[in-house]
Parts: structure tokens; sequence; C-alpha cells
């Protein structure tokens, strides 16, 4: 069974599904520390559910790339060197503290809210399914974090200062989602990436910026100055990639 | 022994198969059985989960071979060719929820294009006394797919079944 348009390369297929899956795996592990820590019962559920999904998420990417380079999704997912995962520069970050967290997760996902809604519209089938299966689940994410803005925005002149200063610390990291992708001429040619990824990256400033500049976010100018996806190369990445590959390491190969 | 191998009675077999996280419903009223051939081959079912990082699919998949193993070779393949939604399960698996002290979804319009107009101020009448004035705790729950509610008719906390 192979819908999969014709002409694409596995080196292309992987940058893009990799960058996808590298997102979300990563995000979901950072947040999912909040488990037991949170400032509120409530927020220990909702962060967890929500780390849940989004490793869920990578899973679902990893499994369709497998059949196609013949790796197990869990060798994706653990069995690679920090420098080797592709996520963006904005999840290579320590979760930090809560205002922090939200912020990461503020931006992040409005931006793959602008992701999904054009690979849901991919001439790849499997891609188009799943993307499209995504964005039900990510409402619920998405209306998370609108409550949460508002609540920081309106909070103590401190705490808003501080939600404001991460997101505009954090705002050139989040460009970095939409870097261009190695493959994405071949992407593009064959309808599996509907879109360039300046494209995408354009609507989301478009509408995400104007948003944080009427909140007095002071947001800077864009500025590319590190190579693009270099995620994993981030020092906080080390410590968090210890942890989520310990067992895996432990004893490669090990069925469960 | 020697069953009888067509669409309807593989169908009435799943009927036995429940979600392991709510065993009252079976996945046949939960709405995610999508698709079940019989050919030559044998039996191929398609599975759409409820949520993408659901950790029941692979119990469920285990147990829906299981199940079928009378019937000859079986394939389950989990598919998202098209979403699952909560506007799937049936009357009647709406009605085992309820019973089971889950509320069932509120009803959602999905719109064209895969979104769907979530609120969180949907009336969602309470499992065990059916008032209406009921408040969300928590939109994300114990699993991926519950919600936190309160009745302050009948003073107990609940479980809805997410709408999406």
């Amino acid at each position: 069974m192979s819908s999969l348009p014709a002409g694409i390369s596995h080196d292309a297929l992987a940058d893009l599904l990799l960058a996808l899956a590298d997102d979300e795996l990563v995000l979901g592990y950072w947040d999912s520390e909040w488990t037991g820590i949170a400032p509120l019962l409530e927020e220990d559920v909702a962060m967890s559910s929500m780390a849940q999904d989004e490793i869920g998420h990578a899973l679902a990417y990893y499994s369709l790339l497998a059949p196609h380079s013949g790796i197990d999704p869990d060798a994706y997912a653990f069995g690679r060197t920090p420098p080797e995962y592709r996520f963006a520069r904005l999840l290579g970050h320590a979760r930090t503290d809560w205002g922090f967290t939200i912020a990461r997760r503020y931006l992040y996902e409005t931006a793959d809210a602008v992701r999904l809604e054009s690979l849901s519209r991919s001439a790849w089938p499997e891609l188009a399914g799943l993307t499209a299966k995504m964005r039900r689940e990510e409402a619920y994410h998405l209306l998370h974090l609108e409550t949460w803005f508002t609540t920081f925005m309106s909070a103590a002149p401190s705490a808003a200062e501080r939600f404001r200063a991460n997101l505009a610390q954090l705002w050139p990291d989040a460009l970095d989602l939409f870097a261009p992708l190695p493959g994405e001429d071949e992407l593009l040619r064959c309808g599996i990436l509907p879109e360039p990824m300046s494209t995408l990256g354009a609507r989301w400033e478009a509408t995400v910026r104007p948003r944080l500049e009427a909140a007095s976010v002071a947001v800077p100018l864009n500025s590319a100055t590190l190579p693009p996806r270099s995620g994993g190369q981030h020092p906080d990445f080390s410590w968090l990639w210890n942890e989520m590959t310990m067992v895996y390491r432990l004893e490669l190969g090990a069925v469960w | 022994m020697s069953a009888v191998v067509n669409e309807a009675s593989v169908r009435a077999a799943l009927r036995d198969v429940v979600d392991p996280e709510i065993p009252t419903i079976s996945i046949i009223d939960l709405g995610i059985v999508r698709a079940v051939t019989v050919d030559a081959a044998g039996v191929q079912v398609e599975i759409i989960p409820t949520f993408i990082g659901c950790p029941a699919i692979g119990v469920i998949c285990d147990d829906v071979r299981a199940r079928l193993a009378e019937f000859g070779p079986v394939e389950v393949r989990v598919c998202y060719d098209e979403p699952w939604t909560s506007e799937r399960i049936t009357p009647y698996g709406r009605e085992c929820l309820k019973a089971a002290g889950f509320a069932p979804p509120a009803h959602v319009r999905v719109v064209e294009g895969g979104t769907f107009p979530l609120t969180l101020h949907q009336v969602v009448p309470c499992p065990f006394c059916d008032a209406r004035n009921t408040r969300l705790e928590n939109p994300f729950g114990p699993t991926l797919c519950r919600a936190i509610y309160y009745c302050p008719t009948c003073r107990q906390p609940f479980e809805h079944f997410k709408a999406v």
C-alpha cells in the first residue's frame, strides 16, 4: 500500500517528517516534567495530557516514515545523538518556569496550527488525514493557551512583564519553526508540502505579531544568526536527552 | 469451529471487544471500527483512534486479533483515512457511557475543512441526575478523551467524554 506521491526521495521525506516529529517529541518531554509540580492541580492534569498528545503525534509521524526508511519509530525517538535531532531552536530550551513554558507553548501551538492547516491539504493522503485529525485535538490546546495568555496579560504587573519578556526572548527561535527544509523543493514539487515554509511563516507572523504588539510585547525584528533547526545543539537539551533515552540505551534492542 | 465469515458476522463478533479504559462500551458503539472487509486473504479491520496518542490502541488491536482468530487470518490496520469524531458514537453507545457514569459527548457541528466550533460553554447534563447546570472543572482529564465536570445539584464530580 503506497499512496506516497511518486518522485519523492527518502531524504526529502525525512527532512519534513523528522522536523515535525522531533518538534512534538521534545516539547512533549519538556512539558511532561510539569507532572506533579504544576502551579495548580488542574494544570498538572492539563499539561500531562497535552504532553501525551504531543508524544503520540511524534510517534505517528515517525510511523509514517518508518515503512519508507526501515527505521523503527523508537530508534528515531531515542536512538539518535543530540545533534542529529531536527527540532527547531524554540524547543531546545529547558522548561524553566511556568510563564516561560506558557510563552513557548503559545508561540509553538499558534505556529503548529498554521502548519497543520496547510499539511491537511497535502497530496499525500496519509499525511493529510493524520494532520486533519491532529487539528481537532490541538483545538483544546489552543483554548488552554488562549486562557493562559489572557490570564498572564491581566496579571500583576511583575508577572505580566516577565511573560512579555519571555515572549520577546523566544520570538526569534519560534521563527525557526518555519526555516526552509533541505528537501523543500522536492516536497513542494510532489505536493507533499502544499506551500513553502516561508509562506507559512509569513501567515503565522501576520496573525501573531499584531496580537503580541497589541499586548505591549517588544517583538524583535527578525534575524537569523544560528543554523536552522539546530535545537538539538542547545546546551539544555543534552540533559533532557540523557533522561529521555536512558532506558532505551540501557539495553539496546530490548523487547518490552 | 467453523464460523460463518462475512462482514456482518465479523462486526457482530467485534461487539465483544470493549474499550479497555471504558469497558462498558464496545469498539463498534464507540465508532472506531471504520471498515471490515472479508476476502480470500482473510479479514481486514480498519481502526480509527479516538485520539492519536491513545495508549489503548495497541491493546485494542490485540483484542480484535484475539476475538477474530476463529475467522482465519486477520489484519488490523490503524489509519487516519478519516478522522474519528465523537459524532461516531452510536445512540446505544451514548447510553452505555451514561450508564457507566460518563456524560456522553456534547454534539458538535463539523464544518468544512476539518475544523469544528469548539466551545467550553456547551451544556453537559449530569449523567447521574440529568441536571443541566453542571460546570467544567478541567477540559483535560485522566485520559486524553475525557474532561472533568462537577454537578452542583447532586454534588458529584463526573467525567465527560470529550467532543472532538
